[in-house]
């Protein structure tokens, strides 16, 4: 176990330097002077231009400019926008919303996608296994950006039944953002659980533990669920980071202010510290649920154990 | 994978050892006991993954529904024309907006176009994305995994660490950052393929990495090693047939995945850019006369749905005819 953390925690580093890297040489190949762009059909003059060039590194080579922004990284400097704002102040301001709509999506999607998957598992080829299926598959059909609307126009305008826009009304103006961004984790964990709660329910381990008199309900719940958790769990882990990178599409339906929405107005607006800032927090993000669920593995499974 | 096609060739193994058991029950006369005899005699069929998993598709209605639907789409984005007369961009602004007809069923949008001929005709740039960054991420797939999965070892390791690199970057995320690296003007079906490709292959190539990994234990690889067949006929006829089956799958569900990412990518501006007619751009048209002009939304996200829906339930029919522990 202890040489395996050590190795997992090793691999993290080249994922890590490879991942903002890409990003940091795309971002640099986007057409365009940032500078230029910044004041608009005047270009200003060539002191302020070779100023602000020198202030933010702008003529080094690539990898000359990567390693002082990393260096800046390590020291709890994510760089500043061209106009002087820092990019930890858009962060401090956007991630703990990012987090929030995250984690609404988390519970939600957690909640019902095990119990749905349990409920169709149990009564396999049953009307709700059917139903089960079928909704699962056309969640995933639809995307996201068309479910969003739906559930604005539905549930907000004609119900009015949640707050449909911003994050003003406290958690509550989570609710609809939430169920919407874990929609699709949704279908994809209840289509887990059930798979392998089914395989799991026909194990000799089952079997024997009915056949001593054990109550099904804590056969099902001690035994069987416990272990047809595990790929659940993996799904979970990826699935975190993708929740908060993937969540651009929800938070501007809602206009929520998170991470998602920040990074997309910096690409479009050339701020290309932003970028490289947010998207680096969003990879370590990432990797750290990753690691989390690779060692959650053996603390689940006793069957598993790395050497 | 390896696993499951042994379990297969032993289920088929019992089944002809049944056969060969019953076949002199059923002739009573020497004669009907010889015809018996020649049809035991005659394997059937070998035990074929493929031709199983035929059978045993045939039977599953799933199966066709999705493969109509699949076929329909298919041919509406070769032939538009076929399905509709009207011109997508023969349009009139006398008729913006207006509601859905017995003449012209879907309405019409706000440049007074026939929406029909416009979903019609938008099925092409969708379909052809998710099929083209589907078959390049297979390719590189494919070709990856069977390497890494083969000689593992430094191979291994490095085609590992670029997996990681890739796979840390958020799908959307990096789509939008690299289809603004390659720039605004140049963004069109080929454009938002690459970006999409750069970005969707490393899942693809763990699954076939593993299922290299299950399937060169085996003991016809071992037979054919022993034989001296070289590396390369070990992984293009032996491996590869037995491996490739679960990125089949994967790579069917992948394509009404990829439509559904294209058309948010469209969506969002940063996709197939107008004049193109796709239905990620009529969709975000859509988007702001949702209450005056539901239509809009309704038609192309319905096509979208049904589209993707198709193929996941066509990966899943698969899915399930590949599975003998289904059975």
């Amino acid at each position: 176990m202890g040489r395996y953390t050590v190795r997992r925690l090793l691999q993290i580093i080249p994922v890590f330097f490879g991942a903002t890297f890409l990003i940091f040489a795309m971002v640099y190949a986007i057409p365009g002077d940032p500078i230029r762009a910044l004041t608009g059909d005047r270009p200003p003059s060539a002191s302020v231009q070779a100023e602000l060039r020198d202030r933010y590194h702008l003529d080094d080579p690539l990898p000359v400019q990567y390693g002082k922004y990393i260096t800046g990284v390590f020291q709890g400097d994510l760089g500043e926008t061209f106009r002087g704002r820092q990019v930890s102040t858009i962060l401090k301001e956007a991630f703990p919303v990012t987090v929030r709509l995250a984690l609404t999506a988390f519970a939600f999607e957690i909640v019902l996608g095990v119990l749905a998957g349990v409920l169709a598992a149990l009564r396999r080829g049953s009307f709700m296994d059917s139903l089960v299926l079928v909704t699962t598959t056309a969640v995933v059909s639809i995307p996201i950006f068309v479910l969003g609307y739906t559930a604005q126009i539905l549930l907000g305008l004609k119900f009015r039944l949640l707050p449909i826009s911003g994050v003003r009304d406290g958690w509550v103006s989570y609710i609809l953002p939430g169920m919407v961004l874990g929609a699709t984790s949704l279908a994809y964990i209840a289509r887990l659980t059930r798979t392998s709660l089914m395989e799991n329910l026909r194990a000799d381990y089952v079997r024997t533990a009915i056949a001593k008199g054990m109550p099904r309900p804590r056969v099902v719940g001690r035994h069987a669920l416990r272990n047809s958790l595990i790929p659940v769990v993996t799904f979970l882990g990826v699935d975190l980071g993708h929740l908060m990178g993937g969540a651009i599409i929800t938070e501007g339906i809602f206009n929520i202010p998170g991470v998602g929405g920040e990074v997309f107005r910096a690409v479009q607006a050339q701020e290309n510290p932003v970028v490289v800032g947010l998207v680096t927090v969003l990879v370590l993000v990432f990797v750290l649920s990753n690691l989390i669920v690779d060692l959650l593995y053996a603390a689940l499974d006793p069957r598993i154990r790395y050497g | 994978m390896g696993k499951d096609t042994s379990a297969r060739s032993d289920a088929a193994l019992s089944v002809g050892i049944k056969a060969g058991l019953q076949a002199p029950e059923r002739g009573t006369t020497p004669a009907a006991n010889g015809i018996a005899g020649t049809e035991a005699s005659k394997p059937e069929r070998q035990a074929n993954l493929w031709s199983d998993v035929w059978i045993e598709l045939r039977r599953n209605p799933l199966f066709f529904i999705s493969a109509v639907f699949v076929l329909l789409m298919l041919a509406i984005a070769i032939a538009p024309q076929l399905f509709t007369s009207a011109d997508p961009r023969d349009c009139s602004l006398t008729n913006s907006l207006v509601r859905p007809s017995a003449q012209h069923w879907f309405g019409f949008d706000l440049q007074g176009c026939d929406y029909y001929a416009r979903v019609m005709y938008g099925a092409r740039a969708s379909i052809a994305v998710g099929l083209s960054v589907t078959a390049a991420s297979a390719l590189i797939a494919v070709i990856g995994g069977a390497l890494a999965g083969y000689y593992g070892g430094l191979i291994d390791g490095l085609i590992a660490r670029i997996t990681d690199v890739v796979l840390a970057i958020p799908l959307f995320l990096g789509g939008i950052v690299i289809l603004s690296a390659l720039g605004r003007q140049s963004r069109g079906i080929v454009t938002v393929t690459i970006a999409l490709t750069a970005l969707y292959w490393p899942t693809m190539l763990r699954l076939m990495r593993s299922s290299v990994l299950s399937a060169k234990e085996q003991d016809y690889v071992t037979a054919a090693r022993a034989l001296g067949a070289t590396d390369l006929r070990i992984l293009m006829s032996h491996i590869l047939p037995n491996a490739i089956a679960p990125v089949i799958v994967y790579a069917t569900i992948a394509v009404g995945i990829i439509i559904a990412v294209e058309a948010t990518l469209s969506y969002l501006g940063i996709g197939l850019q107008l004049p193109a007619i796709s239905w990620g751009l009529m969709i975000s048209d859509a988007q702001d006369r949702l209450l005056q002009a539901p239509h809009l939304l309704l038609f192309p996200g319905l096509f979208l749905s049904i589209t993707v829906f198709a193929f996941i339930l066509m990966g899943d029919a698969l899915r399930d005819a590949l599975d003998p522990k289904l059975r």
